[in-house]
């Protein structure tokens, strides 16, 4: 018969719009503003209407998540920042829109290098979030961020990040990437064991 | 094994039929042979008519700039399946003349404009050898090693200026707006007068008259594009209309174009990872599968067990994603504006959430490297794919076809519209479901398998009428023999490593070529690479099956109502990223 197809077609979408406020009056206000209400709408199980109400609600993101990079700094003795970085370069050679711009810095006296930026610059505007710099530093020195809302009305005098910019502290990095960090500090406390016992025998 | 019996019967035939005009090609890491100019049309006639080698894949260039010549680099294959066979002509670079390969294969005819148009290289006998990716002002051919473009630092990454003494600076602070872009020497954009466009002039040459003309009507040139919803991106249509019947069609292209191939060269090997998310933008992790395995045959690494089987989940995924949109926004093009379409984004959204908890991004995927992976699946999203896979997407996927394919107005609006009957489709170089709905079996994971494909278990989705109906019943079908294979790859998915050796930022990759091809969800997707043994490729070619598959759309087209260039054009699924590079 003519017309049955359609007809079935519109049926689909019939269940779908009774569903959408079926699901709403069944669970009412647990679908919407509290973080399991995201989680189930975001989820396989989710029936009815799956979309989120930016910026009243946000998306939690996964750790692997990323967006732009920063510097990680401990804390120092004096509660100074002490920059990871040692200025080695190789993010600045695996960038690969090479938007990454360090200058080293020199011991004035001897001309020597010191291992940690004097100047360290990424250009976000050029920035293709591929996450390299990351994923190759060597001395887990910059990691990328979750801070997603980055949206300014001027580029020209906002959008080349500095240290200042770049810059946050391990606890941060902790407390955005858990797993990854607590890797990362197994892996050290590992190597400097092993290192104290080298040292210990030799 | 079978493999190497096939291209030795291959070689064998070759040198039998052909020896009087293919000499091999010796040079280290290099295979295939190499046929003078002159004998070129002779050699390829042979190739298709009596070694069956009816499909021509690529077509593409290598400026070898020391040696003075421009080398034209020719992949066929058998519609059957089975290995392939490259083929290359050398000409000057100067004067250098190839002839063109239109009249045996029309597939050739975009890729060797595309060839004209980047590198230069004259195709005698070409019937259109128009600029294809850049304007028609543009000054020179931006693929020739010698071409420099108005921001030019370096000529390979990494750049000096940003270790150790970077000062960060703007490349607009050093090349305003008005000097990045160059001008042929005797051009003022000031006083410049638009010429009428050469493509008005291509509708008229090529105009295919309805047969019984009972009423005389004007032929009016419609453009469809470039900015207009229909086209999905910027892209362009020129119509020749005799009442609503499209007479004649030229595509226009290149809006979105910012070669991709020179960026690719100035980068290193591992750079250009990221470089190709950005093609077909809604399957990523199948550009990461092509060009990965295009550069592990150069660097001779084979990736992990179980990088194999993570690539082979995300590839697959990746195909679903892509082939669920395309049904949701075929339906946008046919007027049922986007309730399909957010169905399809519905699930769609779940898959990308899984790419986001495994790469870091829902689309600019850069998952995967020489050798295997960035880092393994967690089990609890391995258990999320789990739960996915078995439930919920057979569910939907189901749903899609009881709403959508005995729908009345579906079929009347779909069957029989932009037919392409599979000798067409074939000699058009048309690839993936476009190939396959026109009675084609061919699928790279089966013709010529890559990767851990020989492994598992499906079958190659095919229709027979060659119409937009055919080609979204095997979309449908191609989703649910992909949900097949996740299913079997879940289940034997092994523990260990994800890359072979140790993650480098600067790898080495021997002197040679390679081409490395995809299934990917639009089509075969091949990647093309030589390396003169530096940190850079000295050449990178995609052949992006969105770009070639547009070569047929004139045919499809032909003597049918303008609307529905509009739905054969949602059939075809173009993604802009990749048409234009
Ligand atoms: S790779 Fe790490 S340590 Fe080296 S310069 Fe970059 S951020 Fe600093
Ligand atoms: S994320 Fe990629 S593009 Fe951005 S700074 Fe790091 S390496 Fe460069």
């Amino acid at each position: 018969m003519s017309g049955k197809g359609i007809v079935h077609g519109l049926g689909v979408t019939l269940r779908h719009l009774l569903r959408t406020y079926w699901d709403d009056l069944k669970k009412g206000r647990r679908r919407y503003f509290n973080p399991e209400g995201i989680a189930y709408r975001q989820s396989p199980e989710v029936d009815g209407i799956f979309t989120v109400q930016y910026p009243e609600e946000k998306l939690p993101v996964p750790e692997e998540f990323r967006y732009l990079p920063f510097l990680v700094y401990d804390p120092g003795p004096a509660g100074e920042k002490v920059l990871r970085c040692t200025s080695c370069g190789i993010c600045a050679k695996v960038c690969p829109p090479q938007c990454i711009w360090i200058t080293r810095t020199t011991d004035p006296e001897t001309g020597k290098p010191v291992p940690t930026p004097a100047e360290f610059a990424i250009d976000i505007d050029i920035c293709m979030n591929c996450g390299l710099c990351a994923e190759y530093c060597p001395f887990d020195a910059i990691k990328m961020d979750h801070d997603y809302e980055i949206a300014g009305y001027d580029r020209m005098t906002t959008n080349i990040y500095t240290i200042e910019q770049l810059a946050r502290s391990a606890d941060y990095y902790r407390k955005i990437r858990p797993n990854a960090f607590a890797s990362e500090e197994k892996d050290r406390l590992e190597r400097e064991a092993a290192k104290a016992a080298r040292a210990g025998t030799g | 094994m079978n493999d190497r019996l096939l291209s030795s019967t291959v070689d064998e035939a070759v040198s039998s039929r052909l020896s009087g005009l293919l000499t091999e090609d010796t040079r280290p890491g290099y295979s295939g042979y190499l046929v003078a100019p002159e004998n070129l049309l002779e050699a390829v006639q042979i190739l298709r008519d009596e070694l069956g080698f009816d499909y021509l894949s690529s077509v593409t260039g290598v400026d070898y700039l020391e040696e003075d010549r421009l080398e034209t680099v020719y992949h066929f294959y058998r519609s059957t399946g089975g290995s392939g066979l490259v083929l290359k002509s050398s000409c000057s670079r100067e004067n250098g003349r190839i002839p063109s390969l239109t009249p045996i294969y029309p597939g050739a005819e975009f890729q060797e404009r595309e060839a004209w148009d980047l590198l230069g290289i004259r195709f005698e006998g070409h019937p259109d050898l128009r600029r294809i990716l850049m304007w028609e002002g543009f000054d020179g051919h931006p693929l020739r090693k010698d071409w420099r473009e108005p921001y030019f630092e370096e000529e390979a990454k990494p750049f000096k200026s940003r270790w150790p003494d970077g000062k960060a600076v703007r490349s607009e602070e050093k090349t305003p707006f008005g000097d990045n872009v160059c001008f042929p020497p005797d051009f003022d954009p000031q006083t410049w007068q638009a010429e009428p466009e050469t493509v008005i002039e291509r509708l008229q040459q090529d105009e295919k008259p309805l047969a019984d003309e009972e009423i005389q009507t004007d032929r009016i040139v419609v453009n469809l594009g470039p900015q207009h919803p229909s086209t999905h991106g910027v892209f362009r249509m020129t119509v020749m209309l005799d009442g609503e019947t499209i007479v004649s069609l030229k595509p226009v292209m290149g809006y979105l174009h910012r070669n991709h191939e020179k960026i690719a060269e100035r980068n290193t090997f591992l750079q250009n990872m990221p470089f190709t998310d950005r093609l077909d933008y809604l399957a990523s992790m199948s550009n990461n599968f092509g060009y990965a395995i295009a550069v592990e045959k150069l660097m001779g690494v084979t990736p992990p067990e179980r990088a194999e089987y993570i690539r082979v989940i995300m590839a697959e995924l990746t195909r679903i994603s892509s082939h669920i949109m395309t049904t949701g926004f075929l339906l946008n093009d046919l007027g049922a504006f986007f309730t399909p379409a957010l169905y399809a984004l519905e699930e769609r959204e779940l898959i990308l959430d899984i790419f986001e908890m495994v790469s870091g991004s829902r689309m600019m995927c850069n998952y995967f490297r020489f050798g295997g992976v960035v880092r393994d699946i967690p089990e609890d999203v391995l258990g999320r794919i789990r739960q996915l896979v078995t439930d919920r997407l057979p569910r939907k996927i189901d749903e899609l076809d009881s709403y959508l394919t005995n729908n009345e107005i579906v079929k009347t609006r779909c069957q029989g519209v932009g037919v392409l009957t599979d000798v067409q489709a074939i000699a058009y170089s048309a690839a993936g479901p476009i190939l396959r709905a026109s009675g084609v079996p061919y699928d790279v994971r089966r013709a010529d398998p890559y990767s851990i494909y020989d492994r598992f278990d499906f079958d190659v989705a095919v229709q027979t009428h060659g119409d937009v109906y055919d080609r979204y019943l095997v979309r449908l079908q191609e989703m649910r023999e992909s949900l097949k294979i996740l299913r079997q790859a879940l289940r034997d998915i092994p523990g260990g490593p994800v890359l072979a050796g140790k993650p480098q930022y600067q790898v080495r990759v021997p002197a040679g070529e390679a081409y490395g091809r995809v299934e990917g969800p639009k089509g075969e997707l091949g990647f093309y690479v030589v390396s003169n043994g530096k940190p850079n490729p000295y050449r990178y070619h995609v052949r992006a099956p969105s770009f070639i598959n547009l070569t047929s759309l004139e045919t499809m087209c032909m003597h049918q109502k303008v609307a529905d260039a509009v739905v054969v054009l949602g059939s075809v699924d173009i993604i802009l990223g990749e048409v234009d590079r």
